[in-house]
């Protein structure tokens, strides 16, 4: 893991495991509009555009990604889109599936 | 790292622990009443019941066999007081415990009945209790003490916090000279290459890769749909979508070092450094084989609140969920929430955590040890005959 040892400084909504990452944790309950994210392995910030309501823990995308694309998380895909994802929008089971376990579709 | 002395108790096969338990170990389903009317008559005394042991054969019986022998030889357990419905097994267990030189007595039903079973099982296990209480704890190295870690009921919390501080403290104690094991199979999957990449060498990635591809042969096998199983619910509920994206959470708790040995399940380590078991992801049946395979203190990051214990390893349980934190206060050893917010950094965590680890081996119960959790659970590979 190359997540940084130093805290985030605070400030923070959303936190990003790893430069490249296609999806960022909401570290509270988002609703939609602008809000702070940090990056864990390089430090840096910005601001991006929450579009729907995300819970504390789950994820949403900060691209554009089609259907049946990788999703990227901790720099290695962790899932494949089942349907195209637009930035900012809630990524989890209903619009991503097990890229190795077909089944769990 | 923390200079501060550490005690626990030296066994005779010069292991050490941190707990002085004497055990009640019945070696069937059928003895769990005898073994459980020992322990109402002599208080204190800790009876594991579960529900194998009967009929068993092969891989699964041996399984059992190694998990019932690794409980009972546990330095956290003083001595052992053996119940089985008959003699042969029976005796199998126990003097396999016995070998490693701490007290045991063993009982078999058959001809004598549970009432009689009971009266001689309480007798032993009363002079046992007397004698362990007059056990000291010495002071020990940090290396002598066996930690194993396993996180549950994970959420993205867990990726983000308390695995990684955990991490800390495999990496730190590893350093010292300890021994660590993690587990938990096909919860890799998806990161699998990083632990094969990790291992020491050829032989050990071989090992584990065969470990690995069989546990999932059999989950493919299966045809099953997995999603609600693995992830749980509980996982998919804290926001984590995929086993890929579970196992590198998983894999963010087991430090930087390289894995020196891939482990049967309840096999001993005899490599120090970081050791993987291959085993099922279930919390109970997991630390069960650990505790088997010596593990004296658990260390268990979760995220949205597993309320895992075990009777006789400590389990440490700590999240960076803030809302597990405040709502299942309880449960929780230590709060590393502020990880999130930017407050506390993985150091700082790292050496809570440690100290909380520290405490613990000195004596200081766990959430889970007060509140009495002590989940017991055989791992079944099969049907029995």
């Amino acid at each position: 893991m190359s997540e940084t040892t130093e805290g985030h400084g605070g400030g923070l909504s959303v936190l990003v495991h790893n430069e490249g990452d296609d999806v960022g944790v909401a570290i509270t309950d988002l609703m939609p509009g602008e809000v702070a994210a940090g990056w864990l392995d390089s430090g840096r910030r910005a601001t991006i555009v929450v579009g729907e309501v995300i819970p504390l823990g789950h994820k949403l995308a900060l691209s554009d990604l089609d259907e049946g694309a990788d999703v990227i998380e901790y720099a290695v895909r962790i899932a494949v889109t089942r349907a195209r994802i637009t930035r900012g929008q809630h990524v989890h089971t209903h619009n991503v599936r097990s890229a190795r376990w077909q089944q769990s579709a | 790292m923390a200079a501060e002395r550490l005690t626990g108790y030296r066994r005779a096969d010069g292991r050490v622990g941190i707990r002085n338990h004497v055990v009640v170990l019945p070696v069937d389903d059928l003895s769990n009443a005898a073994a459980e009317g020992v322990a109402r008559l002599v208080p204190g005394v800790l009876a594991l019941p579960h529900a194998y042991g009967r009929l068993q054969f092969g891989a699964d019986l041996e399984l059992t066999f190694a998990t019932l022998i690794g409980t009972g030889t546990n330095p956290n357990v003083a001595a052992v007081v053996v119940i089985g419905i008959e003699p042969a097994w029976t005796a199998r267990v126990a003097d396999a415990i016995a070998a490693s030189g701490k007290p045991v007595a063993r009982l078999s039903i058959e001809r004598h009945g549970d009432f009689a079973t009971i009266a001689e099982g309480a007798r032993h296990a009363a002079r046992m209790m007397q004698d362990a209480s007059a056990i000291e704890r010495v002071e020990v190295r940090r290396d002598e003490i066996m930690v194993s870690i396993k996180c549950g009921e994970s959420d993205t919390t867990s990726g983000l916090g308390s695995c990684p501080t955990t991490s800390v403290l495999v990496d730190r104690h590893v350093a010292s000279g300890g021994t660590v094991i993690f587990g938990e199979t096909t919860e890799l999957t998806g990161g699998e290459h990083i632990i094969a990449e990790r291992c020491v060498d050829e032989h050990v990635r071989k090992r584990f890769n065969d470990f690995y591809s069989s546990y999932i042969s059999m989950v493919e096998r299966s045809g099953a749909n997995l999603l609600g199983s693995q992830p749980t619910e509980g996982n998919i509920r804290g926001g984590l979508s995929t086993i890929e994206e579970k196992a590198m959470g998983n894999i963010a708790k087991t430090g930087t070092v390289p894995v020196v040995d891939a482990l049967e399940p309840a096999e001993r380590p005899t490599r120090p450094g970081l050791n993987f078991m291959d085993s099922s992801c279930a919390a109970a049946e997991t630390i069960t084989l650990m505790a088997a395979a010596g593990a004296v203190v658990h260390v268990f990051p979760t995220g949205q609140g597993n309320v895992i214990g075990n009777p006789i390893e400590p389990v440490i349980k700590l999240t960076a969920n803030p809302i597990t934190a405040s709502t299942m206060g309880e449960h929780i050893d230590l709060d590393v929430s502020a990880i999130l917010t930017g407050e506390m950094t993985l150091e700082r965590a790292g050496d809570l955590l440690e100290a909380v680890v520290d405490q613990t081996i000195r004596g200081r119960l766990t959430a889970a040890e007060v509140l009495g959790h002590r989940e017991f659970v055989l791992t079944k590979l099969f049907q029995s005959a």
